[in-house]
């Protein structure tokens, strides 16, 4: 084993523990409650699942910005089909996934095929697609209280066991190490490397290059309607701005976990820990007393330490 | 071992919009023989060698390698290799950002049972290709390694060495020594050496006359899309191989 290449997994770990130290510190009765840690278990996997999505764009050296419309279009599609049309719970909720594949490959298509560069042809899409929700929902919440009873429901965000864990958190546990094998273990994920390290080796390489970027595109639709799905049935409601909030999270969780922002680098590992990291900021500097005006400043100074711990420590060599 | 040629190519025509690379190119390569390459910037001499290694297309030729013609619309760069058709490209053979064991299976995995990458196998293989390879430097490299730290002798030499590993019939060796230290040259060339002696077939393309002459049986100069001319190193001196390629540009510029 060598040590060297887990740098950047190892830097992210100790600034987790030291974030969780600091607010332990500051605040022992809530850092030492259950509860806390439940409800960043029922929050934190939203965050999370798009954290990993996004790695395995950005390893192949591209960027999705329409992710949060991707998400409240596909629950969208979910929420009508469940609450309006009167589909079951299930068959409304694989539409939602299908919804976010397809918007997926529509965003590969332009990147790959016609040829805009990702982060303007999401920039669009972005557009488009809340602006479809927005019109087909005429700007109003879709309430969904009767899908709390439904096998649906316990599946993806009931309470398990007897600490009650969600059990979205174990859905983004598992997401995670599908999703690290698939990167490092999978022909898939090489494809990704290579392609992010260097399109024209990975061409001369026999990767079917413009096959795997448009793929990639599609997984990420296809998680971030997971991730939607997730924060609709939590929640037991779907509303038009749904997804806005997780925009900058999610990049900033990406390269707090030592992705690279250049591609052919970028650890599951890595963004898990960063998506930990960027979720229980807001909830540690409340609990400490101070006002949630600081969650932002605490989230940059973090962004920055991390970025420059990469630069001056991690460098592969 | 029907044919007595490794590939032949003939009439080769390829336009990129309204720039024409090949003009009727035809080339037959020997089975064991290191054939070089030559012309200007622009001669097509890359065009060719993308053809071979199914990164382009032709508008319009054939191709038959080991006797066989090769269906252009099925082939692709995955099938060359699958042909045991193999290029070492200038800069862009490696992913300089991965760590070698990638490099070396990269496209053709070992795998598990499971069907996942077998990451130990795969890093146990390249340590052993390093230490065949590189020598002692190679011994002391680690699989885990990225491609940064090698010198730029050693990429190509670890390149030629995956190309060898796979047990390519023909290497393609696009400017294997420009841009490298004179130490580094003399590297690269014993490898050529070596691709000879396992009986293989090359192809190397160069600028450097000198590194080609020593180490090519024959030359095929390239003007304009075509191939001008192909010399017996037994029929040139160094020196006259150098007037040859001169002289045609200056004739294709009366033309």
């Amino acid at each position: 084993m060598n040590w060297r290449n887990y740098r950047r997994q190892t830097l992210v770990t100790l600034l987790l523990l030291a974030l969780w130290g600091a607010f332990a510190a500051a605040s022992p009765v809530s850092f030492g409650s259950a509860r806390l840690y439940r409800s960043f278990m029922s929050t934190i996997p939203v965050t999370t699942i798009l954290t990993l999505g996004m790695t395995l764009l950005i390893v192949a050296g591209e960027m999705d910005m329409s992710f949060p419309s991707v998400s409240a279009a596909a629950a969208f599609v979910f929420a009508w089909g469940y609450a309006r049309a009167g589909f079951s719970p299930w068959a409304a909720f694989a539409a939602a996934l299908a919804a976010g594949a397809l918007m997926g490959w529509l965003n590969g298509l332009l990147v790959v095929v016609v040829g805009v560069p990702s982060i303007i042809a999401t920039i669009g899409t972005q557009f488009l697609w809340r602006g479809l929700a927005l019109l087909l929902s005429d700007g109003v919440a879709i309430p969904l209280a009767q899908v709390r009873g439904t096998s649906l429901y316990q599946v993806f965000t009931g309470r398990l066991g007897v600490w009650g864990v969600p059990a979205q958190a174990l859905w983004a546990a598992g997401a995670a190490v599908c999703l690290g094998l698939l990167l490092n273990r999978r022909p898939f994920g090489e494809a990704l490397l290579f392609i992010g390290d260097n399109r024209k080796t990975a061409e001369v390489m026999g990767i079917r290059v413009p096959r795997v970027r448009v793929l990639a595109f599609v997984l990420m639709g296809f998680l971030a309607a997971f991730a939607g799905m997730l924060a609709t049935l939590e929640l037991n409601n779907w509303w038009p701005t749904q997804g806005d909030g997780y925009m900058l999270l999610v990049f900033a969780a990406v390269f707090v976990g030592g992705t690279s922002a250049y591609g052919g680098q970028g650890t599951v590992y890595g963004s898990f820990v960063g998506s930990v990291i960027i979720g229980i900021i807001e909830a540690g500097i409340v609990s400490a007393g101070l006002t949630g005006f600081w969650t932002r400043f605490v989230h940059g100074l973090v962004i920055i330490l991390s970025l420059s711990g990469y630069a001056l420590f991690a460098r592969r060599r | 071992m029907t044919s007595p040629y490794a590939v032949e190519l003939r009439d080769l025509w390829k336009s990129f919009g309204a720039v024409s690379a090949l003009r009727g190119a035809s080339l037959a390569l020997k089975k064991g023989e290191v054939l070089a390459l030559l012309g200007d910037n622009g001669a097509g001499k890359s065009t060719l060698i993308k053809i071979l290694a199914g990164v382009h297309r032709p508008d319009r030729g054939e191709m038959i390698v080991d006797g066989r013609p090769v269906d252009f619309r099925a082939y692709s760069v995955s099938q060359a290799r699958a042909m045991g058709i193999e290029t070492v490209y200038q800069e862009r053979s490696l992913g300089e950002r991965q760590p070698l064991w990638r490099n070396v299976f990269a496209g053709r995995p070992l795998k598990n049972r499971l069907g996942f990458i077998d990451a130990r196998r795969e890093k146990a293989e390249t340590m052993k290709l390093l230490a065949d390879v590189l020598g002692l430097k190679g011994a002391g490299l680690h699989a885990d390694a990225s491609v940064l730290t090698l010198s730029g002798g050693e990429r190509q030499g670890l390149a030629i060495a995956r190309a060898m590993y796979f047990d390519a019939s023909i290497i393609i060796l696009d400017e294997p020594t420009t841009a490298l230290a004179v130490s580094e040259v003399e590297k690269v060339l014993q490898f050529v050496a070596r691709i000879r002696k396992a009986g293989k077939t090359c192809i190397f393309i160069s600028h450097e006359l000198p590194h080609v002459y020593r180490a090519a049986d024959r030359f095929a100069l390239m003007e304009r899309g075509r191939i001008a001319a192909v010399l017996e190193k037994n029929d040139v001196t160094l020196d006259g191989l150098m007037r040859r390629l001169m002289m045609g540009g200056e004739n294709d510029e009366l033309a």
